[in-house]
């Protein structure tokens, strides 16, 4: 009668609010990788220069995503960033001698870390530390250079 | 002359400040009686959780009635902000973070605030109507002669289903406003399918963003659903003084939105 | 048993400094049908609520069925309110129910009963009031007369021993009139309850009532048998039972004099 069909209705306004919750949470969100959480390991490494990189920012390696960075700390002893990231479990068969940059997606994106995987045969194990970085382009210093350069080249001319 | 002269303009000085403190004392009465009505409210609960039925007529008449207007009005804002949000881009050469633009703006502001003031202006002021009339005509007084008590009856299923609409609403607003960007930005400007995607949802951060939205839209349904059926129970009971209480509950409850959506919003998003 | 199903003596009531009830005596015997009558205004109306327990009395004592009402709390209240029912001047039915749920809720809302000995119950009120066939309808298709009875069929619902009507013959034309005096006092009968009917409405009570109060600013001013009240010498009673315009009561609300307001007393000069 009219009351069952109230409720059907009610039923699937429940239902479509739920299942737009789980779109956004899915297909917008990053929920996803949360819930994979509890597989992931924990690298750190040291930089002299991070730029803007920020906490969960991605963690690349050959351009896929495979972690997210954790925590990021001041060294005061060596005045370096310590930067901790969480790597996927899946991708666990790093080399000791990989590479960690921090790089910026386009000129004026968001800023994340590339692993370059080396050749060793020892691996990185959980919470290991990444020895071999380089530290984030900052534009400023990139225009610097440039016009020295530029200086340079012009009274040589 | 003169004298009595000056003198009224003192007394009408004087009234006007006495009037400005009666107008403030009687903004606190109503604030403690509204607190009181909700407090109220609250512990008569009992008989909508005993009895869900009330609570789901409620979430009909509140939520599912107000879903086309929701449904219309979410992928419009999000067409305009696909449109919008892709010009402004266009300039930095960044049209593939479209899709980021899109999902902050609903997910933390556009989504919760819009739906909160729709649903304000179409549940929120029905509700008012309907127990203000309940009132005028007698109906709450006759419940309460049947030994039924009508904050129990009649104003705590309300409540309670504006609560629980309000952020449902909000998620089908917000999902919907990421389509229509996606119909505009991709379908209809070229932006990349593949990046749209994927920069949004890297950027997009659930707890972040996600969550917080969701808070935010809760706390609106807690803030309207009061206004509503506060300024219905208190409504004079007359043919003006409910109209004047319907109208009342969607300025107040738009007022409140604004206020509550900065105050959130300072407190949620204070790394950014 | 005491015999006075209603008991009140020396009761006050004022919303904030404006006194509406001040001192009132009165008592209602068991299985009578008891009028209070006098002009708008005077309190009735909020005579009945403080009765029913929605209003406290400032001072003053208030006994209903032996208790004492203003000295109940919230449950102590809702338990006394079983034994009472109340119809509404215009009736109060629930817009959103229909007329047999609008019967059937105070058995829904109040008892356990399951649900075909409600519907049994709720035909038969219905059937009392002589609507069951309208038991289907929405209120807002209902004529006033109508609506008045599905109301009374609800007041009863619950078999109460005291019935209160608050003007019950408001706005209804001579037929519908006649039909719920009628059912005001076959329903007493029936179901040996009490009924207090408030109403200004002299001619049509008179036929139905066993005794008379009559009320004017807060107090009981006269009472007796509607013969008695009838033929009394006192003169609100006699402007008020007899429609007098001018008497105790002034035709003119007090203000200055009529001469001065015009001007004509410095025109004569």
């Amino acid at each position: 009668m009219e009351r069952s069909r109230l409720d059907v209705w009610v039923g699937v306004f429940v239902l479509g609010g739920l299942a737009a919750l789980l779109i956004l949470a899915l297909k917008v969100g990053n929920a996803g990788d949360m819930l994979g959480r509890g597989d992931t390991y924990t690298l750190t490494a040291q930089f002299e220069n991070i730029g803007g990189l920020k906490p969960k920012a991605a963690v690349r390696s050959a351009g896929v995503v495979v972690g997210r960075v954790a925590t990021i700390d001041y060294d005061p002893e060596t005045f370096n960033a310590i930067v901790v990231f969480k790597i996927d479990q899946r991708f666990s068969r790093f080399p000791v001698d990989t590479f960690a940059s921090v790089y910026t997606t386009g000129l004026l994106g968001e800023q994340y870390v590339a692993l370059a995987p080396g050749g060793d045969e020892k691996l990185l194990v959980d919470g290991a530390r990444i020895t071999k970085t380089q530290k984030a382009v900052v534009l400023e210093d990139l225009i610097g250079q440039f016009l020295t350069s530029r200086a340079g080249e012009s009274s040589t001319q | 002359m003169p004298n009595s002269g000056s003198r009224h303009v003192l007394d009408n000085k004087w009234s006007a400040v006495s009037g400005l403190g009666r107008q403030a004392v009687e903004a606190f009465l109503r604030l403690g009686y509204a607190t009181r009505v909700l407090g109220l409210t609250l512990m008569n609960s009992n008989v909508s959780a005993r009895r869900p039925r009330l609570v789901v007529r409620e979430v009909y008449f509140s939520g599912v009635l107000s879903l086309v207007i929701i449904l219309v009005s979410g992928l419009f804002v999000g067409m305009v902000l696909g449109l919008q949000g892709y010009q402004t881009l266009k300039v930095y050469g960044a049209e593939s973070s479209l899709g980021v633009l899109v999902a902050f703006s609903l997910l933390r502001e556009l989504g919760p605030v819009i739906t909160a003031l729709l649903f304000a202006s179409r549940a929120g002021s029905a509700v008012t109507a309907e127990i203000g009339l309940m009132k005028a005509t007698e109906q709450l007084r006759a419940m309460e002669m049947m030994a039924v008590d009508p904050i129990a009856r009649v104003v705590a299923p309300r409540f309670w289903a504006g609560v629980i609409s309000t952020p449902l609403l909000t998620a089908m607003f917000t999902a919907m406003g990421i389509y229509g960007g996606y119909l505009v930005g991709v379908i209809l400007l070229g932006v990349d399918q593949g990046s749209f995607w994927s920069q949004m949802q890297s950027a997009v951060d659930f707890r972040e963003d996600v969550v917080n939205g969701l808070l935010k839209s809760i706390a609106f349904g807690i803030a309207i659903s009061w206004i509503a059926v506060f300024e219905g129970y208190d409504a004079p009971p007359t043919a003006e003084g409910v109209s004047g209480a319907t109208t009342r509950t969607v300025v107040t409850s738009a007022l409140t939105i604004l206020f509550l959506d900065y105050i959130l919003t300072s407190l949620m998003f204070r790394g950014f | 048993m005491p015999s006075d199903f209603v008991e009140i003596s020396g009761l006050h009531f004022g919303y904030g400094r404006r006194k509406i009830l001040k001192g009132l005596d009165l008592r209602v015997p068991r299985g009578k049908v008891v009028s209070i009558m006098g002009g708008s205004g005077c309190g009735k109306t909020t005579l009945l609520r403080v009765i029913g327990g929605a209003l406290r009395p400032s001072a003053g004592t208030l006994i209903v069925d032996g208790e004492s009402v203003n000295e109940l709390d919230r449950d102590g209240l809702y338990r006394l309110r079983r034994k009472m029912g109340m119809l509404f001047q215009l009736g109060a039915l629930f817009t959103d129910l229909s007329v047999f749920d609008n019967v059937a809720f105070p058995m829904r809302e109040r008892t356990d009963l399951p649900e075909p000995i409600v519907r049994d119950l709720v035909l038969m009120k219905l059937h009392a009031v002589g609507l069951r066939g309208a038991s289907k309808l929405m209120p807002n298709e209902l004529s006033g007369g109508m609506s008045r009875r599905v109301a009374l069929a609800r007041a009863v619902a619950l078999d109460p021993q005291l019935i209160m009507y608050d003007e019950p013959f408001t706005g209804l034309d001579p037929i519908s009139l006649g039909v719920i005096s009628n059912l005001i006092r076959t329903l007493n009968d029936a179901l040996g309850a009490t009924s207090i009917v408030v109403t200004h409405d002299v001619r049509e009570s008179m036929k139905i009532l066993d005794y008379c109060y009559l009320m004017a600013e807060g107090q009981i001013v006269a009472q007796g048998t509607p013969a008695e009240m009838l033929g009394s010498e006192l003169p609100y009673a006699r402007q008020f039972f007899h429609g007098e315009i001018d008497g105790a009561v002034p035709f003119h609300y007090p203000g200055t004099d009529y001469g001065a307001e015009l001007g004509l007393a410095t025109r004569a000069r």
